[in-house]
């Protein structure tokens, strides 16, 4: 989160913009990362979920960038800030910086159009019901009924396996500790299946 | 067969609708049908705005006490999930949507909160090039 700030004050002067969008269950859980950041740029709250529908996220962090006509140009991707956290996942945070400069300053776009949809991963029928059923568990949950609520979001993550801001983003709501025993357990059957829990773009910087 | 209210999420947005129960099928009255959610029910199928689906393929999709849910999603191609004990449902977006909009690279615009309540569009920025970034603190 710092470093989306101190890239924005860099850059902002280039006609660009960050907007950092949280997949959290209210603005209090995210409260304390925005105010440390400080943010001068749009930080916004996303409990519903409404952006990672649209956009496919299913995993944080995720960025995408937008260009000046409000097309995407560099789809979906994995990017740290920093590398607070490389030695667990590997992913370098200083590429994916250096090739947001370049976009900014000097437009180097990485992609051509065909290069970016070959590159986006689309949604299935099964996560779109998973976000079906997040959407109706978060509703049942926020009328207090807790029971009915676990069962969506049981199903919802049973529909899309890999879509963590279900299953791991739905573990505060359910009382359960995204940093403990559930979210170990989670990362060892991934691991386990031989797929990563981080999937970044191909053919990035 | 009782009557209810249902809770019905259009996406995120919740409507409230009267419906027929029968065991698992839900049935929405043509009325409340076109007022919550826009779709009217007319000769040459399921119609909304300029758009008509034929109905053919889905016998029994309309009786006497109105529109199956489960069938009226089937039709207009949307995910539904449902708890019948709760009386609520859930109408998604299809995945053919989904993936026509991110295909074409139009980014979709949305408006959020912000930690004060300010809401913010993505099309506020258009001119600008924009570093769209998802956390969480979980």
């Amino acid at each position: 989160m710092p470093v989306w700030q101190e890239l924005y004050e860099e850059l902002k002067g280039h006609g660009f913009v960050v907007i950092t969008v949280a997949l959290d269950k209210t603005a209090d859980d995210a409260r304390p990362f925005i105010e440390t950041a400080a943010p001068t740029h749009p930080s916004l709250i996303d409990s519903d979920h409404v952006v990672a529908d649209l956009y496919d996220f299913v995993n944080v962090p995720t960025v995408v960038w937008i260009d000046e006509q409000g097309r995407i140009v560099r789809p979906n991707d994995v990017a740290f800030g920093s590398d607070q956290f490389k030695d667990l996942h590997g992913i370098e945070s200083a590429p994916h910086h250096a090739a947001l400069r370049a976009w900014v300053t000097q437009n180097q776009i990485p992609f051509t159009a065909e290069q970016a949809r070959e590159r986006q991963m689309l949604p299935t029928n099964e996560v779109q019901l998973a976000r079906a059923e997040f959407t109706l568990a978060w509703h049942l949950h926020q009328a207090g009924k807790t029971d009915a609520a676990e069962r969506h979001f049981v199903r919802a993550g049973e529909l899309a396996p890999h879509d963590f801001t279900i299953r791991r983003g739905s573990m505060p709501i359910r009382g359960l500790d995204p940093m403990g025993a559930p979210f170990a357990e989670l990362y060892m059957e991934w691991q386990q299946a031989g797929r990563p829990y981080y999937v970044p773009l191909r053919g990035s910087d | 067969m009782a009557t209810a209210n249902f809770t019905l999420l259009d996406e995120t947005r919740a409507v409230q609708v009267p419906v027929t129960l029968n065991g698992a099928q839900v049935r929405i009255a043509p009325v409340a049908l076109r007022t919550a959610l826009g779709w009217e029910l007319k000769p040459q199928g399921l119609c909304k705005d300029d758009i008509c689906v034929p109905t053919g393929g889905q016998p029994g999709l309309v009786s006497n006490d109105g529109v199956d849910l489960a069938g009226f999603a089937n039709v207009v191609r949307r995910p539904l999930a449902i708890d019948l004990d709760e009386h609520a449902a859930c109408l998604g977006v299809s995945a053919s949507d989904r993936s026509a909009q991110l295909a074409s690279l139009t980014a979709p615009d949305f408006t959020l909160p912000d930690l004060n309540g300010t809401r913010h569009s993505l099309s506020d920025y258009r001119g600008k090039k924009v570093l769209l970034v998802a956390y969480a603190s979980w």
